[in-house]
């Protein structure tokens, strides 16, 4: 069959795209290699590994089992989004770099993107809650603890 | 791992997307919240021709949770939606038990409750929670409309009553019936991986804590959700004690044949199954008589 | 010299780029004109190739190529031996290489068939479903035993039999010792590690540039420098045409240190070929089958000790999975064998394995690289012995641990760099306390009683290991001043988040007095550095931060001699602080590193000979041998007696690995190391079916430790600085995977009291359906 194309206009991190994109294009190859966005990674392509977790009008969700299509007339997130435009930490990042909550970095712009979301909604979570809500996101480098830290870090500092 | 090509059509209305599946019958899928479609269409396990987008279908989604009479929730309705309805998890805590064990938030951001029960994957949660809690499910084609309970809607791994040209619409769970307690538990090698074993158990009890009901469903032990309800018959007229409900739960094992996974044998799932029956009765009946 | 970050936790360089999106990882890369590869793998695990036909894939639109192993002509040939067998008399060993496409016969399941060549990854997906493959299936050779039996299907078949390797070491004289033993005992252990299954997968970018004669290619490759070098001579061109570049990569662990995978091979020459630059990226799927694994062994062991439970002597007769192809060698069992040995004394020991070629991936190491499988022999046969001999379990152990006046001890086998094991430095008791004291081992009997009386299954781990580390055979550095007053360093190792751009910052940021900051580091770029061997065997550290060092010393020593030249003083009058060089006592006579580096690269007037101009300096570093580091795990888990889940309630880590560079970035690797420890232990398992199929071929299915899994630990270590290096650093990476096996097995039973029913833990990975299997029916003795 001839292959199905779409129009579609979505913003992400505030600037507005257009594009024209093969209907099967995954939402997580359209950020990276049609709009150059490189900072969401790949790890499975079967939803698991969290590694591709963007915001999706705000709520994280695996943009590997997200057609582009969708994404039409949609606000995503992604990892470039979070510092300020002069590059300034949001309070995740700079505790992730106080903690040493990444090695390799390759899981880390999910897991940025799933506890941003999950501290917006949670002021003072628990040990517990952190590590419930970051099961989502493998990482094979750290074992976590680091990063637990940095999440609990940022949760009081972002309290005052 | 990237899908086969297919043709996208986003439907406008409810109406528009069944006339799409009237057309295409099985070459099309609906997609909905895409958590369980998706990743096979990138292993290339599914490879519809055409894929009918009803994520815009408002009509679909939404809980009605009426005063007197059934909650009707709509296929499209997200889990995350479900989880946010307090009304719903008052009603039913069965689903609010069971919810934060379906997978991870990322996932239940997306998926909805119809797609889930539309795959009808053995190892899922809700398909067992629906027969428990005795739903009705709405099928709907482009010409025709039908009930049909939850019990008779799963029919095999992966496997529905669904036509080629039906969407299942809406789920209509039952007024809940007062003094009865519900629990859900479930054995699974990670936090969200699919169960092992789970049981949906719910206990009624009289004024005289005497059992008037039961309903004991299980997942993850056969192609389909096992209502193993009959099993709990010698609770119906008596108090429930801790022999009784050992009783039960030997029962219940006696009514499953698990297939055994690469994580667990049949025998260790047949095990499981009767651990979860004792425990999640025990619940229930304990729930009840606090008058939840 | 004072010490400024040397030995601080101090924070990475590298995280900037890494927390904000802007790090290059391999497809990252775009490149005009790029293509994609897709690979058409083998669905079967062994059979004969009676056809392929790629005429409707050359059809489809968008797809550019379609290649199998009859078009690559005189270039396909079998794979290098990476590791050739090591000197040890009688030692056979069958080269068994692998292929870059398979001719004749495929021999494990996703073993490459054909290269596709379009316009999209998705395209090139499309083109495989339209390759015809006709293959004539053969029976799968998969269990180690059957492998061996008479009458088996045979992997290779100009060989008879499927022996890769067999190959025995002693000392001592063990015979002699079980006769003389108060007691031997006799078990079979099963051992099966998993797969590294870093995040991100394997990739290859190759651009061929015919005007330049110049290929560039970005590789997932953790030895950049061997790529370039094996790569150029295939592909006949000069090494200083051939660029590899390893940039940010997602996890190695070993196996991307495998070297002239298909992929890598064949990217290049398809690149020149076509006169387009490629990228071939891995999914999640490909990388079960395609990165290489590491797997099981079989031990058949033995242990002669005396009554108060001192080792005698120690016999093991072991199989090993090596896979289809054997180009890694012997490494992975005889780490294996010689980490057996552990930090105790053991004055006989005969060991002896055979290396199997299976229908299975290739094996080659993977974090631990077969210590894991030793040291859960040894930690059991101490468990066991102990409960035979009535002795408690920490102090058989410290008994048999070797006294800290006997280094350096010789334990005289031969080990994975050729050279006699010899462990450097040690000094165990202090650790093995440190940990009993940390789990509370002492108050635990009555922890467990209380628990117990409340329904509560709670038991104890211990587990004593030895890592060698810091192998040579080299790494180099250079370092040099810039005029800006930053300095640079380059190095021929690559990184995968170990923290290099800190950590080799900080050791030059010591000799210089400049801030970690102010010092860039590239590693992995051939052509930045040109000379080295790679990122494996918990070598990175030791060996290049030891070059770093030499290099950064040399550089100090010109900025003085220059600086005492300029200021007419001597140089013991200088002080290298705050990136200036100041006459101690006169801190307003100074001159910035940045001006004096201009002064060393004079525009005018006359360089001396014998000179070199720029404050630069190049020292590579060479260890003699490997420098043994040393920890302790202790756990304590509960049991729930039921459903046989485990939770684990606390988790102990003691080491020592010499001198600490960044006690932060050593921590993060133990962490990392005891997560893919806890999976291999519990989690983890390849369930292949007896026609060598992989059940279990996603992360759905193969499970990776999440944040429930993996607990809060609680680090220390203590120092013994290895003498073999001047900064007296032992290599890290590998410690915290090595000993979790023995320490759930031991926990699990001491929680279920197992022993005492005579049920032993002989087996890893457990889960709690397989714990419910091994206990139900009195469970199964040895």
């Amino acid at each position: 069959m001839d292959n199905d194309f779409h129009d579609i206009a979505l913003t992400v991190n505030g600037t507005a795209y257009n594009g024209r994109v093969e209907s099967r294009l995954l939402l997580s190859d359209f950020l990276r290699h049609d709009l150059g966005l490189a900072g969401t990674h790949v790890g499975c392509e079967h939803g698991v590994c969290g590694a591709c977790t963007v915001l999706l009008d705000g709520e994280p969700v695996r943009s590997c089992l997200m057609l582009a299509v969708q994404a039409n007339t949609h606000a995503v997130s992604t990892i470039e989004g979070l510092a300020s435009p002069i590059g300034d930490y949001s309070p995740l990042q700079q505790a992730m770099h106080d903690h040493h909550g990444l090695q390799c970095g390759y899981c880390t712009p999910g897991i940025l993107m799933t506890m941003t979301a999950f501290l917006d909604e949670h002021a003072s979570p628990s040990e517990d809650e952190v590590r419930e809500a970051l099961s989502g996101n493998l990482c094979r480098c750290t074992g976590y603890q680091n990063i637990v830290d940095a999440v609990l870090a940022a949760a009081d500092k972002m309290r005052g | 791992m990237k899908p086969a090509p297919f043709q996208y059509i986003a439907a406008t209305s409810l109406a528009h997307a069944l006339a799409l599946k009237s057309e295409h019958g099985d070459q099309a899928k609906f997609l909905a919240g895409g958590q369980s479609l998706m990743p096979t269409m990138n292993f290339r396990l599914a490879r519809p021709a055409v894929l009918i987008d009803i994520n815009g279908v408002g009509e679909l989604s939404g809980i009605a949770c009426a005063a007197t009479g059934p909650t009707r929730i709509g296929a499209t309705t997200r889990y995350r939606a479900m989880e946010r309805d307090a009304t719903l998890g008052a009603s039913f805590p069965l689903i609010r038990e069971a919810l934060p064990e379906i997978a991870h938030p990322q996932i239940r951001n997306r998926g909805t409750l119809g797609g889930n029960l539309s795959h009808a994957d053995p190892a899922s949660e809700m398909p067992a929670i629906a027969v428990a809690l005795q739903a009705r499910l709405k099928l709907q084609s482009a010409t025709s409309e039908r009930w049909i309970a939850a019990a008779d809607f799963f029919l095999g791994a992966l496997t529905t009553d669904l036509q080629p040209d039906e969407m299942l619409t809406a789920i209509e769970l039952p007024r809940p019936v007062p003094r009865t307690g519900s629990c859900f538990l479930e054995i699974a090698r990670r936090r969200g991986d699919f169960a092992i074993a789970g049981i949906a158990a719910m206990v009624t009890l009289d004024g005289d804590q005497k059992c008037t009901h039961a309903r004991l469903v299980l997942c993850g032990v056969g192609e389909t959700p096992v209502d193993a309800s009959a099993a709990a018959g010698a609770l119906i007229g008596n108090a429930v004690t801790e022999q009784a409900i050992r009783d039960v739960a030997a029962l219940a094992q006696g009514m499953i044949a698990p297939g055994g996974s690469v994580h667990a044998t049949s025998s260790y799932q047949r095990h499981i199954a009767g651990v979860l029956t004792e425990r999640a009765l025990a619940t229930a009946h304990l729930r009840a008589s606090d008058g939840q | 010299m004072s010490t400024r970050s040397f030995g601080q936790p101090v924070k990475r360089n590298e995280d900037r780029k890494l927390l904000t999106g802007q790090a290059l990882f391999v497809d990252d890369v775009e490149l005009p004109g790029l293509l994609h590869v897709a690979f058409l793998r083998s669905q079967v695990a062994h059979a004969r190739i009676v056809n392929i036909d790629v005429s409707r894939a050359l059809q489809r639109r968008g797809v550019i190529a379609a290649y199998t192993a009859d078009d690559l002509g005189t270039y396909w040939r079998h794979g290098p031996l990476l590791v050739p067998p090591p000197p040890i008399s009688g030692a056979i060993f069958h080269e068994r290489t692998h292929v870059p496409l398979a001719k004749d016969k495929v021999r494990h399941v996703g073993e490459p068939l054909v290269m596709v060549i379009a316009e999209s990854r998705y395209i090139a997906e499309d083109a495989l479903d339209d390759i015809d493959v006709e293959l004539e299936q053969l029976p799968a050779v998969v269990d180690l035993e059957r492998a061996l039996a008479p009458g088996s299907a045979l992997v290779h078949d100009d060989l008879d039999s499927n022996i890769s390797a067999h190959l025995r070491q002693s000392k001592g004289d063990y015979a002699t010792a079980a006769a003389k033993a108060h007691r031997v005992l006799r078990r079979r252990f099963l051992y099966e590690h998993g797969i590294s299954s870093p995040i991100e997968t394997r990739g290859v970018v190759a651009q061929w540039d015919a005007r330049a004669s110049q290929m560039t290619i970005w590789d997932t490759t953790q030895a950049p420098v061997f790529v370039r070098n094996g790569l150029a001579a295939m592909l006949g061109l000069n090494e200083r045409n051939v660029r590899v570049i390893a940039p940010f990569v997602g996890g190695g662990f070993g196996p991307k240190i495998m070297m002239f995978y298909p992929e890598e091979v064949l990217l290049p020459w398809a690149s020149m070929r076509l006169n387009r630059p490629l990228k071939w990226i891995e999914d999640r799927l490909e990388h079960f089958f395609a990165t290489t694994h590491e797997r099981g062994q079989i031990h058949d062991a033995e242990i002669a000790v005396a009554a108060d439970g001192r080792i005698l002597g120690i016999k093991d007769v072991f199989l090993h999975d090596g896979g289809a192809y054997d180009p890694y060698g012997l490494t992975v069992p005889i780490n294996s064998q010689c980490t057996l040995l552990g930090p105790y004394v053991v004055p006989a020991y005969d060991s002896t394995f055979t290396q199997v070629f299976t229908n299975l991936p290739i094996v080659t190491p993977y974090r631990g690289a077969g210590r894991q499988h030793g040291v859960f022999v040894i930690e059991r046969l101490l468990d066991l012995a102990a409960h035979e001999l009535g002795i408690d379990r920490a102090e058989i152990r410290r008994i048999n641990l070797i006294p800290p006046d006997a280094f350096p001890y010789n334990n005289e086998i031969i080990y994975q760099d050729f050279a006699p094991l010899s462990y450097d430095s040690g000094n165990y008791e202090p650790v093995l306390d440190m940990a009993l004291d940390a789990i509370g081992y002492a108050g635990f009997k009555q922890q467990q009683a209380a628990a117990l009386a409340q329904g509560r299954h709670i038991g104890i781990g211990l587990a004593c290991y030895v890592e060698g580390t810091g192998i040579g055979p080299y790494e180099g550095a250079k370092v040099q001043v810039q005029s800006n007053g930053k300095v640079s360093i380059a190095t021929g190792i690559g990184t995968q988040g170990q923290g290099h751009f800190t950590v080799f910052a900080q050791i030059a940021a010591e000799q210089l007095g400049v801030e970690v900051t102010d010092i860039d580091v590239v590693t992995g770029d051939t052509d930045q550095f040109y000379w080295g061997a790679g990122t494996f065997a918990s070598r990175g550290a030791v060996v290049a931060g030891n070059a770093v060092n030499e290099a950064a010393k040399v550089v100090r020593q010109k900025a003085l001699k220059l600086a005492g030249e300029l200021f007419e003083c001597s140089e013991d009058d200088l002080v290298l602080k705050g990136g200036k060089v100041s006459i101690t006592g006169v801190p307003g006579k100074f001159i910035t590193l940045g001006d004096l580096a201009g002064h060393a690269n004079p525009m005018r007037g006359a360089v001396k000979p014998g000179s070199e101009p720029g404050l630069e300096a190049t020292q590579y570093f060479g260890p003699p041998s490997g420098a043994t580091a040393n920890g302790v795990h202790a756990i304590i888990v509960e049991v729930d007696p039921r459903t046989f889940d485990v939770n684990i309630l606390k988790y102990v880590v003691v080491h020592d690995c010499g001198t600490v560079i960044n006690p932060m970035i050593l921590a993060g690797q133990i962490h990392g190391g005891v997560a893919q420890g806890i999976g291999n232990a519990f989690f983890e398992k390849l369930a292949w079916d007896d026609q060598g199929q992989l059940l279990n071929a996603s992360l759905a299915d193969y499970l990776l430790p999440t944040s429930l899994d993996v607990p809060r630990m609680e680090l220390s270590h203590t120092v013994t600085p290895s003498p073999l290096n001047p900064m007296g650093i032992k290599g890290a990476g590998e410690a915290g995977a090595i000993p979790v096996g023995p320490l759930f097995a031991q926990a699990i039973e001491d929680a279920l009291g197992l022993l005492a029913q005579g049920i032993e833990l002989r087996e890893i990975p457990l889960s709690p359906s397989r714990l419910y299997e091994l206990t139900r029916n009195g469970g199964e003795r040895g």
